[in-house]
């Protein structure tokens, strides 16, 4: 009997195995609770202080969504302060979509030509390539397009050559890097075995890749090609340098003008806490951050989706 | 007479057994003439010369790493971009092995069935059509027709008839399996090369599979793969012995299981070795 309570008490008692695990799960846990507090306090504030414009000043969601003036600073026609954030919604989203259909196809075709045509290559040449773009600072790429893109667009389009084409410009060279290992990521992942069945077919490689790599990679690219877009719609500094700083509906895309993040570097200094002017930034970055969750959302959906499939 | 005896079998147990083929009802389709296959500087395959019967199943067996899948992947040229391969592969009188040859035709004559199940993640109907629509067949009549033969011949119509819209992926492996049977048959090849296409399958789908095997030698000539024994027994009119790169051993299966000629042979087949 008494072997049986020895053995019993010597099963219960806590083994420093036993202490060390909770110990590593406590660490770990907080850790967690650390970031979720720090990712929950920044929504929190930027949420607050952004809709401090629509509770304390009154303007309306609308107005804020369709107006077409921005000038914080004064009353409009209709007595009511011009906070329309309109041109830098249109000036960020044009400029997002027009990098991500300029950036993909090349993105796409790097891809390929890295893990399909010519991986030895790729694996020398296109990788270190594509990381060294992803390391330079933005605020290079900022400075190249202002000495290089922006006179460019001048000699060619005429005008002061700040505008939504310079920064499409800045901004394919500045996503392309990451759309390009995103999308050899996806390719990668397509299973060896659909090749082999594809080529076995008597398929050639380019109607394998077409046919079966690509179809097979499509959640994998889109994802790819979205994140591409989160980082455009992201960028401030480099963007700021080249498209004119303009509050302005684009009416062309050599004309200068805005995006949310550009007015948001140049404005946030100037204004002072608490007044309307600072306060409709802060809608401004609430816009931001409610699109950067959009996408994020978006990457998400598709993720489950090629799962599913 | 003892010692005579005893030279005898010696002589009997030589070091290599491989015969040359004369059955005038299945001539020669296949054989390869001085075939070795390098990975970089490793050679994995020499002394591999075989001949293949038409319309006839030949199982390839031996220890992993023997060398039969290099030398089973070497026949369609799936190793092309993978190992360096020279000799000659003749195929009714053409050397397929010549850099001239465009292998994507060649290989819509030489189909190939993979280990693994490896459906595309296409509907079952789109698998089949897949080879077929490459090759500019559009009709729908004519796809429906040869989807459903091919699917007839890889005994598989019954069961998917009325789901030949749904994903491929659903099926399960030895249905998978005969799918991809089905898909390889479609574009009518002359040779089906089969990479143990039963190893991951359960015993009942592997039967089925050797069922649908032995019926589809009538139209195709089979080139198989095995790692069990007994499924080269069941299946195969001739069998090839491959240990270490070379082929030891090549004959009528009956004699390679009965009464091998070589004393390695001998000890795989009856479970000594490997």
């Amino acid at each position: 009997m008494k072997t049986t309570e020895q053995l019993e008490a010597k099963l219960k008692r806590r083994s420093k195995a036993a202490k060390l695990e909770i110990w590593g799960r406590l660490i770990s846990l907080t850790a967690l609770m650390l970031i979720v507090a720090v990712v929950v306090a920044i929504i929190g504030f930027v949420a607050s202080k952004g809709i401090a414009t629509f509770t304390s000043n009154h303007v309306s969601l609308w107005d804020f969504l369709s107006g077409k003036s921005w000038n914080p600073g004064v009353n409009g026609a209709n007595g009511k302060p011009e906070v329309g954030a309109l041109p830098m919604i249109v000036g960020s989203f044009l400029i997002t979509i027009l990098s991500a259909i300029v950036a993909t196809p090349f993105a796409i075709g790097t891809a390929v030509f890295m893990n399909e045509i010519s991986p030895n290559k790729g694996a020398k040449i296109l990788q270190p390539v594509t990381e060294l773009l992803v390391g330079i600072p933005s605020v290079v790429y900022g400075f190249i397009g202002l000495s290089v893109v922006v006179p460019t667009t001048r000699a060619i389009f005429g005008g002061s050559g700040f505008g939504i084409l310079s920064g499409t410009c800045v901004l394919f060279v500045m996503i392309l890097p990451t759309v390009t290992s995103m999308s050899a990521d996806a390719l990668r992942a397509v299973p060896r075995y659909y090749r082999e069945a594809s080529l076995a077919l008597g398929a050639t490689q380019w109607q394998t890749i077409y046919k079966v790599v690509l179809r097979a990679a499509t959640p994998g690219l889109m994802t790819a090609v979205v994140f591409g877009m989160a980082r455009a719609f992201g960028e401030a500094l480099a963007v700021q340098m080249v498209i004119g700083n303009a509050a302005l509906m684009p009416n062309s895309l050599v004309s200068p003008s805005a995006t949310l993040t550009s007015v948001l570097t140049t404005g946030i200094g100037n204004t002072v806490m608490g007044s309307l002017q600072n306060n409709a930034l802060w809608s401004l970055a609430l816009v931001l951050l409610f699109m950067s969750l959009v996408f994020n959302l978006i990457i998400r959906l598709i993720g489950r989706k090629g799962r599913l499939q | 007479m003892f010692v005579n005896n005893d030279v005898k079998n010696a002589m009997a147990m030589e070091e290599r057994h491989v015969i040359k083929l004369s059955d005038p009802d299945h001539p020669v389709i296949l054989s390869t003439e001085d075939l070795h296959v390098y990975y970089g500087k490793k050679e994995a395959l020499f002394e591999g010369d075989l001949e293949f019967a038409s319309n006839q199943i030949t199982a390839l067996i031996g220890p992993s790493g023997s060398g039969k899948s290099t030398y089973l992947r070497s026949l369609n040229r799936m190793n092309d971009r993978i190992a360096t391969v020279t000799g000659k592969i003749m195929y009714r009188g053409v050397d397929i092995n010549q850099p001239s040859i465009d292998v994507y035709e060649m290989r819509r004559r030489v189909g190939m069935v993979f280990q693994r199940p490896n459906p595309f993640a296409k509907s079952i109907y789109d698998n089949i059509a897949f080879a077929l629509r490459l090759r500019g067949v559009t009709g729908k009549h004519k796809l429906d027709e040869i989807v459903e033969t091919s699917l007839k011949q890889a005994a598989l119509w019954d069961q998917v008839k009325d789901d030949l819209n749904k994903s491929a992926l659903a099926l399960s492996g030895g249905q998978a399996q005969r799918l991809c049977i089905a898909r390889a048959i479609a574009i009518k090849p002359d040779i089906l090369l089969l990479d143990e296409p039963a190893s991951a399958l359960d015993p009942v789908s592997t039967g089925q599979l050797e069922d649908t095997l032995l019926s589809l030698k009538e139209h195709y000539t089979i080139i198989i793969v095995t790692h069990n024994m007994q499924q080269a027994a069941r299946i195969s009119e001739y069998t090839a012995f491959f240990n270490q790169g070379r082929v030891l051993e090549y004959d009528t299966t009956s004699h390679i299981f009965t009464n091998p000629s070589v004393q390695v042979t001998s000890d795989y087949v009856s479970g000594n070795f490997g």
